[in-house]
């Protein structure tokens, strides 16, 4: 029986030839990131002065202020700051402060790897997978553990196969396929597994896309979100300086627990709807639900081919006076980009703000929360109950083709009308 | 044995950890934030709880971030255990590491609010006093019940690091 690439990445990581599924190992972590919410501050600071106050290996541990950047209060400034100060304490050299959401600098600056155990302060830590890097997130006190011995314990899943067949029609993009995919697979239907992503519709994904599926792998419980290393992969790695990671891909014969298959022609705009990242519906079904807030953005939503086809969306048209449209590239980087390609300018002129990198929008903590009674439709990851603001305000998510389309109209659109 | 006795708090599915640890409230620290606990789903929670109450979910208990402000929160808060049909698997490792028994038992339905838990973790047992009735429950696999044994992850590390390395 062959093996699949998780299993053979925890075999690697953990020393041994062989491991299978339900197997208990104990592994060699090459990265572990902090974010500031989440990071030294919970837990951690105070705890690793009675176990050796040092980390294992400076060179291997990320921090990254985003959540609370740039801060709207005191108290979020002052976390910004302790975490800023505790990585120099640390000497942990790899600090990013309002360089944006922490899984897309881990990746930008090839911290995420083919073949590496990444683990986070950060659900959404399971964007690596993209990468080939077996990536998941962790709590703080586990972190703590991982800080000081450089290691952890994980099972290892059984894999779910997700094979997507064929091209994407117009007006359909990857945010499609993983809104889809969550809504058969639900909410908690992946907990404890690998689901790996696979088929010809994956392999004719660039980066930005692939991100945006296996970024939302925890959103069906998942533990992490693989994706098999292609030339796609090495393209992205090269454009970055990295030549150089070891390849597991999973064998032919490899052992699933459940296997599905998609055909990405029959696929229409998907959008999930309050409070369930499995509620998912046709966009077309619910464009009777006006909105007021149209966010582009955060880890899963924000990246340049987001920024672009939302842009030619809005090319010449102007969002709906009922509807405040907010932009947050994923990152610096991104935001350079977009405004060298006239992106940033097509959006301003449509109407929309243009905000920092940040993760404060889709996490409620700044920068634009909703009201009671007020409905955001969001390319972000989740849309719990009071996640964006107020409890009484409604989060629906679609792709960012989705959000430009419903920011024109002021209700749930399905772009392919627009298009 | 560990056993854990008290009183269920008992809700449904899905109880994510954005309803246990609003965001918004996050940047205050614990002890401040837990005023606010599981607001969307109960916000009476942070008001009825009593130490040694058990927290009963039915499935995916603890979905979404992989916060351990929302463990951390009911452990303020007085719980002893947690139990649930199911699990998200960040939420799961991180009662266990901050110290709460979290047990897997499929009849979690059959709790009622209200109903006095007594609970033997070794033995995967949960008995349920008020209805005089026996559900089994998980039990955990020995690396799990020693960081139990010891009292959460850290004192583990505390324990273990602190015999092998003289420098701690």
């Amino acid at each position: 029986m062959g093996k699949t690439m998780s299993e053979k990445i925890l075999a690697h990581a953990s020393g041994q030839e062989n491991v299978a599924a339900g197997d208990i190992v104990w592994v060699d972590v090459d990265r572990a990131m902090m974010d500031d919410i989440l990071g030294p501050r919970v837990e951690i600071a105070e705890k690793i002065k009675l176990l050796g106050d040092k980390v294992w290996d400076s060179k291997k541990v990320v921090i990254i202020s985003d959540h609370y950047t740039p801060p709207a209060s005191i108290k979020q400034a002052e976390i910004v700051k302790f975490t800023r100060d505790w990585a120099e304490k640390y000497g942990v050299e790899k600090y990013f402060e309002f360089a944006g959401p922490c899984h897309q600098v881990m990746a930008e600056t090839g911290n995420v790897l083919p073949g590496s155990i990444v683990l986070g302060t950060d659900s959404h830590t399971c964007m690596g997978g993209a990468l080939g890097a077996f990536a998941s997130g962790v709590g703080s006190t586990e972190m703590l553990g991982i800080l000081v011995t450089g290691k952890t314990w994980l099972k290892v899943p059984q894999t779910i196969r997700v094979e997507w067949k064929n091209q994407l029609a117009k007006g359909v993009t990857a945010k499609d396929i993983s809104l889809k995919t969550i809504g058969e697979i639900g909410h908690a239907g992946a907990t404890y597994k690998a689901v790996e992503y696979t088929g010809d519709t994956i392999h004719g994904l660039m980066m930005d896309e692939r991100m945006a599926i296996t970024n939302m792998a925890v959103e069906m419980g998942a533990k992490v979100g693989m994706m098999p290393v292609d030339e796609v992969t090495k393209e992205y790695l090269k454009g970055i300086g990295i030549e150089e990671y070891p390849i597991y891909q999973s064998d032919k014969d490899a052992e699933y627990c459940m296997e599905y298959c998609f055909d990405a022609e029959k696929l229409i705009p998907q959008v999930a709807c309050p409070d369930g990242v499995d509620k998912v519906a046709d966009a077309e079904d619910v464009s009777f639900t006006s909105v007021d807030q149209a966010y582009l953005g955060s880890c899963t939503g924000g990246r340049l081919n987001d920024i672009r086809q939302a842009a030619m969306l809005l090319k010449g048209r102007k969002i709906s006076k009922n509807v405040r449209m907010l932009v947050s590239p994923a990152s610096v980087n991104i935001w350079k980009a977009a405004d060298e390609a006239g992106y940033l300018r097509i959006l301003a002129d449509a109407g929309a703000v243009i905000l920092a990198p940040t993760c404060g929008v889709c996490v409620g903590l700044h920068s634009g929360l909703i009201a009671s009674g007020e409905t955001c439709i969001s390319s972000s990851n989740r849309n719990f109950i009071g996640r964006m603001g107020s409890k009484e305000g409604r989060i629906f998510l679609g792709s960012p083709l989705t959000v430009a389309a419903s920011a024109v109209t002021g209700r749930i659109t399905d772009p392919r009308t627009l298009m | 044995m560990i056993s854990k006795k008290g009183r269920a708090l008992k809700y449904g599915d899905n109880i994510n950890t954005d309803i246990i640890s609003p965001p918004q409230y996050m940047e205050l620290g614990i002890a401040e934030a837990s005023a606010y606990a599981m607001q969307a789903a109960d916000p009476e929670f942070p008001k009825r709880v009593k130490p040694g109450d058990i927290f009963v979910a039915e499935n995916n208990l603890g979905s979404g971030s992989s916060r351990e402000t929302s463990p951390l929160t009911l452990k303020y808060l007085g719980i002893s255990c947690v139990v649930a049909k199911s699990f998200a698997r960040i939420f799961y490792r991180n009662c266990i590491n901050v110290g709460i028994p979290a047990l897997e038992c499929p009849q979690a339905g059959e709790i009622d609010d209200g109903d006095e838990l007594e609970i033997d973790i070794e033995k995967g047992s949960i008995k349920n006093l008020t209805k005089a009735d026996v559900y089994r429950c998980d039990v955990l696999p020995a690396h799990i019940m020693e960081i139990i044994h010891a009292g959460g992850m850290f004192e583990y590390l505390y324990k273990n690091l602190g015999n092998k390395r003289k420098d701690i």
